[in-house]
């Protein structure tokens, strides 16, 4: 079989900008930012106090008690963002497309809260034993086999770790199967539920998290902000996806990745820029067809002028007539949720013609000198996007995706 | 700024770096000591520890070397403003 083109044709989220893809991408159009005061747990002894928490969350709305004993709040979040993609997608389940089907999700730290409580209880309180859904809980692929349990799809499950860029690599990983006709469908994504005090405060010793907000590329940048939340995409071949008449979200046409080989935290030239030309390879797309890039764009002091030298790198000339955003400016850096909650961002701005700007921003910085979308979303006819991911460990994944007219 | 703290943040950082204290001096850069970014939060939460202290990021943006570093720690200490931990 040869290589299949693949659509996106349902997308599901949650995160800090509501509970819907409506309400998500009417944040992003108003450039409103979900960053405040964490309430999840008591903040007093951590150093920085916003992060971009999933606000409209409430467990209850999505699972009976008891069956939200055997789901850690990252967890919960890939279920329902799958629940609300699947929902998207018109599907209708068969006994032979479950077998076709797979799911790949990604996660940079699992269950944390969990984790936390238990050793809380051990060290803290002095408790001689944990709860034992600690482990169900805890492990990282928890989200994609409750979403295996609940759907019925039966084909390769897995999840995949890669700090920043884990949901970068599920989708790029799920996009191939589904090219290749491994799959006749794929539910990718990821998810992350950061806020516990454990996490936050080794957060915090790395002295990366900014004490007020988010500004991407701007001269002011104080670093990132936390976020948590999930998103899942429907990918499927075009041909099944015209066949049953769906609703085609955007397509995804190629996928790059590369590591630095350099250092744990320090982020280089090369070797994002060797991921996006990677995506463009193999999307056959030119430079010169990319008009959006939703860019990783942490806001920290490292990140960003090395993301706009690697995209100058990669594109060329191209590079200087691209509009860049960071949307985590809005709904924050949700670590192995962030690829799949931007793809949903760049699909969206792909399909409606809308660019999402970089929210917060306030004095630009000369060493950031692209075009990087300023707080007012804005109109324009774009045919094709890329996606970045750059993780802690120096992993690199990039998505291109292409605008979908019918 | 006292040779006593002068001593105890070059102990801080060789035993964070995993080197000799008497290869650090007080001119030492950090670049001299092959010390990047991530080194240089590992230096500050050994400092913390080292003197029961929060040491605001506001406090020692700018560090480059142990002379520096040295003189941001006294200006913390003296000035109450690292809240003791």
């Amino acid at each position: 079989m040869g290589r299949r083109r693949v659509v996106v044709t349902g997308m599901g989220i949650v995160s800090a900008l509501g509970r819907n893809l409506d309400e998500f991408w009417r944040a992003l159009l108003e450039g409103r930012p979900g960053i405040g005061p964490i309430t999840l747990l008591d903040m007093s002894a951590v150093r920085f106090q916003n992060g971009a928490q999933a606000w409209s969350f409430n467990s209850a709305d999505h699972f009976p008690l008891k069956e939200a004993d055997f789901l850690d709040r990252f967890a919960q979040f890939a279920v329902v963002a799958a629940r609300d993609a699947v929902r998207d997608a018109g599907l209708e389940w068969t006994p032979g497309l479950r077998e076709r089907s797979g799911i790949v999700t990604g996660s940079c730290v699992g269950g944390k809260s969990t984790e936390d409580e238990g050793f809380q209880n051990l060290y803290l309180l002095k408790k001689p034993r944990v709860s034992p859904l600690t482990i169900a809980r805890t492990m990282a692929n928890a989200g994609a086999s409750h979403i295996s349990m609940e759907t019925g799809i039966c084909g390769p499950t897995y999840t995949v770790s890669t700090a920043c860029s884990s949901s970068n690599h599920a989708l790029g990983q799920a996009f191939r199967m589904v090219r290749d006709g491994d799959l006749e469908l794929a539910l990718a994504g990821g998810s992350e539920a950061p806020f516990s005090m454990g996490h936050l405060k080794a957060w915090e010793a790395m002295r990366v998290v900014s004490p007020d907000t988010c500004r991407p590329f701007c001269k002011d940048r104080r670093g990132m902000v936390l976020g948590e939340g999930g998103a899942m995409l429907v990918l499927e071949p075009l041909e099944a996806a015209k066949a049953r008449g769906a609703r085609i979200h955007g397509e995804i046409v190629g996928f790059g990745m590369s590591s630095d080989a350099h250092h744990l935290t320090q982020p280089t030239v090369e070797g994002p820029a060797r991921a996006m030309r990677a995506a463009l390879a193999d999307g056959g797309l030119q430079p010169e067809q990319i008009g959006y890039i939703n860019a990783h764009g942490t806001g920290t002091l490292a990140n960003d002028p090395t993301e706009i030298a690697a995209l100058r790198a990669a594109l060329g000339p191209a590079a200087e007539r691209l509009a860049i955003s960071s949307t985590k400016s809005m709904h924050g850096h949700a670590l192995g949720a962030a690829g799949a909650i931007e793809a949903v961002a760049t699909l969206l701005a792909l399909r409606h013609g809308i660019l999402p700007p970089t929210a917060n921003f306030t004095t630009p910085d000369p060493q950031c000198d692209l075009d990087v979308v300023p707080n007012q979303a804005r109109h324009a006819a774009v045919e094709c996007a890329l996606s970045s991911s750059f993780a802690f460990g120096g992993l690199n994944a990039v998505l291109a995706f292409r605008r979908w007219d019918g | 700024m006292s040779d006593e703290l002068t001593r105890r943040v070059i102990s801080c950082i060789a035993e964070s770096q995993k080197i000799p204290a008497e290869t650090i001096t007080l001119d030492s850069t950090f670049e001299e000591l092959g010390i990047d970014s991530l080194d240089g939060v590992n230096i500050l939460f050994a400092l913390e520890n080292e003197f029961n202290i929060n040491i605001p990021d506001e406090g020692v943006q700018g560090v480059r070397g142990v002379r520096q570093m040295v003189e941001a720690l006294d200006k913390l200490l003296s000035s109450g403003g690292a809240a003791r931990a």
